[in-house]
């Protein structure tokens, strides 16, 4: 049990709906799995799309990004944005060998704390069957392969995996 | 990497927070205390402690001590959510020299300890939360706040008896309101009840007082018949388009006499005030007291409007007030806060199809009961059958109907126990006929309320403790015959039983208004789960919203009695009036601002502001952003092709620092 691959997500939430619905979260002592780190932002539109390549190139296994309900935005409109940005990022890592399911997009109002807590874990679930992220290692030159074996993966993404170990 | 050319020559303080057990039963703090020390010294943490309260007097003492004394230039705090103490923590450092924006909270609370169990994991990961901070904070940027005027007008939507208060309130402090309502009258519900528990006065008597005031007060401009369009702007400098629905009688000349009203020929269905139970005409007071006394023509309904023939009411009208020709219209105001009083709307009893309502003529909803009680109502205040004439002998009141009912809804309604007792009284009181409640649990938890309840105990009410399966007119002894059977399981005996009566009182619960969504988007405030618009806190902050200068009172935030809804009311009031004497209002000074030597003029950025704050000036062929439209998303920073855009607070240089922070080896 102690051996299963555990991820490091990072979530960035907008400051009026998903930040408030971790922390709602946290108020009524819902639990859920330690994986993920959250940023705040003031709105999922403010997502630059380097933030989620960044996230990955630096060890992350998978990135969630998380808003207020569509008509819901703080902003009025400011999450299709973020949800359209999202939708192109994915097609664009698929295009970089990277599973589109690494980067998950969730609409959580501020009474959704247990809501967000479920599609936190459901999320570290997924991307715990993905394994840990097969990026290309770009300073190895001469592994040929992209891909990692299982034993090469826990010493790949080692020093991140034992943050939550 | 750009973000590691700024070099670390920042002084930074940590202080993790024990909250008691709080954080300290989950997270080892002094491990993170020492970790930080330790590990984030070449970050430029030079001190890291550690308090059982942070948020405590000598907590922020400490912190200010060291500002002074070690020349901290940054603070991390790891404590609870920014949301709750940022403020704090902030006001602290500004107090010890200082800039605000040079401190942050990292949540190790509400996303650490109260979440998590395992304390090894929730240690490292509070470390790496705290690593995160510490990297981003590095390029905190000194901020200074935003200080726009605000406008001391205020607006008011729902003319409910929360709106009236709060309207009030405002007006006799000595600034204006606009209270719009869209029915024809203020008076809300309440207008519409015959008494109140648990005192049984009058509603009438004590709510047209204040409609009256209301209607009169030269700081009120009262527009009935009225619906808020859109909202654009920010706290103190909202600017609001209200639709004025056509009456089809100029307000200016009508003295409201009431002779279009006698004269009209056609009558047609009330559905709105007297709950279907009686008629109206078609042009129309909703009610003897209807403030303002104008009257409003039912266009659809009209004969002149069906056919082009009639016009009595204008032929009758003595100040010809009477203009088939009138338009909707469309003012545009300007005001400074916003009060959402716009309530709930019955449930509707004929979505419990089991209870019979709609089918069974003689099970009523509970304001169709407030109807027939009412000596203004259809029936004179003469509680009968459906037939209008019969009176009950006995009577069943079946409460939590749509309420604390995973069917429908979960939530307990609060006013319907003590709104069935008092029909109970009513009932024995006019009719003397056999009450009985039906109940899930009594909750009669107020002042007053439940010696109310004592005296319907002791006046004979007989009480079943059970929820209600099925009320039907299928009799099967004699003795139900043409009778209404509920039947129930009375758990006290834990017996089935089948309890005939003439007349079924349904005890509807409140629900959020069924446009709560869209008017919140309107108003840019959201909506629980179950529909009613969220509070800034549940507790300490009830009548505030997330959306700074949209206050919510009253209903609309969730089931309440008169007393609550007046004191939302009143507090409301007192928060805007409290932003009113400020004279002006601080903004956070999270912005996006445009660095015109990187701007290509591309104008990508153009088209995604909402609030139009971005313009694109043609003669210099680049995009300029105006700071006090800017609201700070910080969606044309993440669009800008350039990296000519930056929002502060907010940065790229942050938020990479910060994900490089929260990826760290620990």
């Amino acid at each position: 049990m102690s051996e299963q691959f555990e991820p490091v997500i990072i979530g960035f939430t907008c400051n009026w709906c998903s930040y408030r619905a971790a922390d709602a979260a946290g108020t009524a002592r819902v639990k859920y799995a330690p994986n993920v780190r959250l940023i705040r932002l003031m709105c999922s539109g403010r997502l630059d799309p380097t933030f989620v390549i960044k996230a990955l190139a630096g060890g992350a296994d998978g990135v969630m990004i998380s808003g207020c309900h569509p008509g819901d935005c703080h902003y009025i409109d400011q999450n299709y944005k973020a949800l359209r940005r999202v939708l192109l990022l994915r097609r664009t890592l698929k295009g970089m060998g990277v599973e589109p399911e690494r980067i998950k997009l969730v609409w959580a109002s501020a009474a959704e704390g247990m809501q967000l807590a479920h599609e936190i874990d459901s999320f570290i679930e997924e991307v715990r069957k993905l394994g840990p992220l097969g990026w290309p290692k770009w300073n190895e030159t001469d592994h040929g392969s992209q891909t990692i074996d299982d034993e090469q993966a826990p010493v790949a993404h080692g020093q991140e995996a034992e943050v939550t170990a | 990497m750009s973000e590691n050319e700024k070099t670390p020559n920042e002084r930074i303080g940590v202080y993790v927070c024990h909250c008691g057990s709080n954080i300290a039963g989950t997270v080892d703090v002094v491990g993170v205390r020492d970790w930080a020390q330790e590990h984030l010294g070449k970050d430029g943490v030079v001190i890291s402690r550690d308090y059982k309260f942070m948020c405590s007097s000598l907590g922020q003492e400490m912190i200010e001590k060291d500002i002074k004394e070690l020349g901290l230039s940054r603070v991390v705090v790891a404590a609870c959510s920014p949301h709750l103490h940022e403020k704090t923590f902030r006001t602290a450092a500004e107090r010890a020299g200082l800039n605000p924006y040079l401190t942050e909270l990292v949540s190790i609370r509400e996303q650490v300890s109260w979440v998590h169990t395992d304390k090894e994991v929730a240690t490292q990961k509070s470390k790496s939360l705290v690593a995160g901070t510490v990297k981003r904070i590095i390029h905190n940027e000194a901020l200074e706040k935003l200080k726009v005027p605000i406008n001391p007008n205020t607006l008011v939507v729902g003319g409910g008896i929360a709106g009236i208060q709060a309207s009030l309130e405002i007006a006799n402090g000595g600034f204006h309101v606009y209270l719009v309502e869209r029915e024809p009258s203020i008076g809300g519900h309440m207008a519409q009840f015959d008494k109140t528990f648990p005192t049984l006065d009058c509603s009438a008597c004590i709510l047209t007082p204040r409609m009256v005031e209301a209607g009169t007060h030269p700081n009120i401009t009262l527009l009935t018949w009225s619906e808020v369009m859109s909202v654009s702007g920010y706290i103190g400098n909202f600017s609001v388009a209200i639709k004025k629905k056509a009456r089809f009688v100029n307000e200016e000349l009508c003295t409201g006499c009431g002779i279009c009203v006698e004269k009209c020929p056609k009558k047609t269905i009330d559905h709105e005030y007297e709950a279907g139970l009686g008629y109206r005409k078609v042009i129309y007071t909703p009610f003897a007291q209807a403030v303002p006394k104008f009257p409003v023509l039912d266009a659809p309904n009209c004969t002149y409007f069906q056919n082009g023939k009639c016009k009595a009411c204008e032929k009758f009208c003595p100040t010809n007030a009477i203009d088939f020709t009138q338009q909707d219209q469309i003012l545009n105001v300007e005001v400074g806060n916003i009060i959402l009083a716009t309530g709930y709307d019955m449930f509707d009893a004929r979505r419990v199809t089991n209870y019979g309502y709609g089918r069974l003529a003689n099970v009523f909803s509970s304001m169709e009961f407030e109807r027939l009680c009412n000596a203004s109502g259809p029936t004179g205040g003469e509680i009968t059958l459906r037939d209008g004439k019969t009176k009950p002998e006995s009577v069943g009141i079946i409460h939590c109907v749509g309420s604390r009912d995973k069917n429908y809804n979960n939530y307990c309604s609060t006013i319907c126990c003590m709104q069935s007792l008092k029909f109970a009284h009513l009932v024995k009181e006019r009719t003397g006929a056999t009450v009985y409640e039906f109940y899930i649990d009594m909750r009669t938890a107020a002042k007053s309320y439940d010696e109310f309840y004592q005296r319907i105990l002791e006046e004979g009410t007989l009480f079943v403790r059970g929820k209600v399966a099925e009320v039907s007119d299928a009799a099967r002894e004699p003795h139900e015959k043409g009778k209404l059977i509920i039947q129930v399981e009375d758990t006290f005996i834990g017996k089935q039983r089948r309890i005939p009566v003439d007349m079924v009182i349904l005890s509807s619960g409140m629900e959020p208004r069924a446009d709560a969504k869209q008017t919140g988007q309107l108003f840019g405030i959201s909506c629980s789960s179950d529909g009613w618009y969220i509070e800034r806190h549940p507790k300490l902050d009830p009548v505030t919203t997330m959306t700074e200068g949209i206050l919510i009172a009253g209903c609309a935030s969730g089931p309440k009695d008169i007393p609550s809804s007046v004191s939302q009311g009143a507090a409301a009031a007192a928060r805007v009036m409290d932003k009113i004497l400020q004279k002006e209002v601080e903004l956070e000074p999270v912005r996006a601002t445009v660095n015109e030597e990187k701007c290509s003029g591309c104008r990508i950025c153009n088209n995604l502001c909402p609030f139009s704050a971005i313009a694109f000036i043609e003669d210099l062929a680049v995009t300029r952003i105006n700071p006090a439209l800017c609201q700070g998303c910080g969606t044309c920073v993440a669009a800008c092709p350039a990296g000519a855009i930056s929002g502060t607070g907010f940065s790229n240089e942050q938020i990479f620092a910060q994900i490089d922070g929260l990826l760290m080896s620990i």
